[in-house]
């Protein structure tokens, strides 16, 4: 068959329906995708709850509420995880906009009187390799039973009780920072019951 | 050229990355692990393998002048479904490719295979090219993610090996310049004495 | 936000080729004289800069208000390719001098990943339209740095004399490794 001449008719009209094809079939995708994409997100909330609470028997995503940070438009994002309606412990989604790479976002699981249980990571762009080791227990284990009232969350270098992971520094301040955040909100604004 | 040349060129006499230096971006940017590597290069291939199959079909209905265009809506079509449906079904390794993914539409390799063989060829030689060139991109991935995670934390695809640091620098930015630039090296050595 | 850390996190730390990957194609493949590189930077600029603010008119204003999000992708290289089009045209209407500088180099920056990555991690690092403008100039002049100091590096690789197989691009890899790896040494400083 001869190509088509390059009339502007024939590019327009041509243009058009590629496009026009290619954006009805992206929308059908974009459908069938969209449950699939919602579950893996959840189970991906649930999975880091679970991770940072202890035992519940409730549905802490169902019971979410929020706190709005002082000084700020934001809110953090807190999950109550209870049993026999009593409150075990919450996680509380935080976030630090000072990662090596953009944003940090923590799930960190404190429990009524403000101990932190454990701490998962949610979300960041930091190096593999140094920055992504916040993820790790060894450096994890150092938060966890501590009361941020008496534990200093901040690094070695800036005069706190937080030994910085080698090489990433920023992380592991902004790792901080992020639990920091989390544990004042939820102290001033959360439910302790 | 037989549909066995079409296919079995691009893992070693066009390969896209060892010989062709196409597609360096993504090769540098998400082969920290092996397996990385291969979830990139088969998002790759299919992406490939489709607009390959379409430019070849739609070729005799597309201006001359506005055929680049036109490729490229196809190529970000089917980037769009890759980006989608590994949301949804593979969401870690969507995670852990990041920007790379919608970046596959401007991957030289995926839009240069539409304009100098698709646009050229009919449909069963393009699907052949379209295999063998991604599936040569998936090797030379695997290839490079599996010498830097063996290197820099003694694992391979995903299994440590021996319960000790590697050496960092591979899995930094630096040491995919100097790991792929030796890899290619040893690659041109072997070409020249075969 | 900070400005001063936008820019000097995206000139020297996050540096786009060297730290994040993007644009390798251009940095390998036009190199070679510094001036090229100069030339090369000019346009990577004046698009970047560009793109960054159209796409994030279209992301804030037809996008997310149509919910239309999945399209992004499609609809960003479009916009960049039709930019690049129109950059070209005007540029040889309004100033010929400026056109003759840069015109080669236009045609290669649709498939320049930096141009179409930036525009994403506008969104992605939701930054508002002045911080967007601000991380798309520093970004070009990350990119114009590393693609400048590292032509410099290569006119006098010619000169080394090397192992066959390394001879090339083997060679100007492993000087990308060691230009990275120099740049690391600025992330303490943000």
């Amino acid at each position: 068959m001869a190509k088509k001449e390059s009339t502007l008719f024939n590019m327009v009209s041509s243009l058009v329906v590629v496009t026009l094809v290619a954006s009805t079939a992206l929308g059908y995708v974009y459908e069938l995708t969209k449950g699939p994409i919602a579950v893996a997100k959840l189970a991906k909330k649930i999975k880091a709850i679970d991770e940072v609470v202890v035992e519940y028997d409730n549905n802490p995503v169902d019971e979410m509420y929020k706190i709005p940070i002082d000084g700020s438009q934001d809110s953090l994002e807190v999950y109550p995880a209870k049993k026999g309606g009593k409150l075990m412990a919450s996680a509380i989604r935080s976030f630090s906009p000072k990662g090596y790479g953009g944003h940090v976002w923590l799930m960190v699981g404190l429990f009524p009187d403000g101990n932190i249980n454990n701490i998962a990571v949610l979300e960041h762009k930091e190096t593999p390799g140094l920055g992504t080791k916040m993820g790790d227990t060894e450096f994890k284990n150092q938060y966890i039973g501590q009361n941020p009232e008496s534990f200093n969350l901040k690094v070695e270098k800036d005069g706190g009780d937080v030994d910085a992971l080698t090489g990433a520094t920023i992380t592991s301040r902004a790792f901080s920072q992020a639990t920091q955040l989390a544990f004042d909100t939820y102290m001033k604004g959360g439910q302790h019951e | 050229m037989s549909n066995m040349q079409n296919f079995s060129k691009g893992f070693f006499k066009e390969n896209a990355v060892f010989v062709q230096l196409l597609g360096m971006c993504p090769t540098l940017g998400v082969t920290t692990t092996a397996f990385n590597g291969l979830g990139m290069g088969l998002a790759t291939t299919f992406v490939l393998l489709m607009s390959n199959i379409v430019v070849s079909l739609i070729k005799s209905f597309i201006p001359d002048k506005v055929r680049i265009p036109a490729y490229i809506v196809v190529i970000a079509s089917f980037v769009t479904i890759v980006d989608l449906v590994m949301a949804g079904y593979l969401p870690e390794l969507h995670e852990n490719l990041g920007l790379f993914i919608p970046l596959i539409v401007v991957n030289c390799l995926v839009l240069g295979r539409a304009e100098a063989f698709a646009s050229k060829n009919g449909l069963i030689p393009s699907v052949f090219d379209g295999l063998g060139m991604g599936l040569g991109f998936s090797m030379a991935l695997v290839m490079l993610g599996g010498i830097r995670e063996l290197l820099g934390s003694l694992s391979v695809f995903g299994i440590q090996l021996i319960d000790m640091d590697g050496i960092l620098l591979f899995i930094l930015p630096p040491g995919a310049f100097i790991a792929l630039g030796f890899l290619i090296a040893f690659i041109n050595h072997l070409r020249k004495t075969t | 936000m900070e400005y001063a850390i936008i820019v000097f996190g995206a000139i020297f730390v996050n540096n786009i080729v060297l730290n994040q990957f993007l644009g390798i194609c251009p940095f390998l493949g036009v190199s070679n004289k510094v001036s090229t590189g100069i030339g090369m930077t000019g346009a990577v600029t004046f698009v970047m800069t560009i793109a960054a603010i159209v796409t994030y008119l279209i992301y804030k204003y037809v996008l997310l208000p149509l919910d239309i999000t999945y399209l992004q992708t499609i609809s960003y290289i479009l916009v960049i390719a039709a930019l690049v089009q129109m950059v070209e045209i005007i540029l040889k209407k309004i100033s010929p001098p400026l056109y003759q500088a840069l015109g080669v180099y236009l045609p290669l920056i649709t498939t320049n990943c930096a141009i179409l990555g930036v525009a994403l991690l506008v969104i992605s690092n939701d930054f508002n339209l002045m911080e967007s403008v601000v991380f798309a100039i520093a970004n070009a002049i990350g990119f114009g740095l590393a693609l400048i100091i590292f032509a410099g590096l290569r006119e006098h690789m010619d000169l080394m004399d090397l192992p066959k197989g390394m001879k090339g691009v083997p060679a100007a890899l492993v000087i990308a490794g060691l230009l990275s790896m120099a740049f690391m040494g600025f992330a303490g400083l943000v």
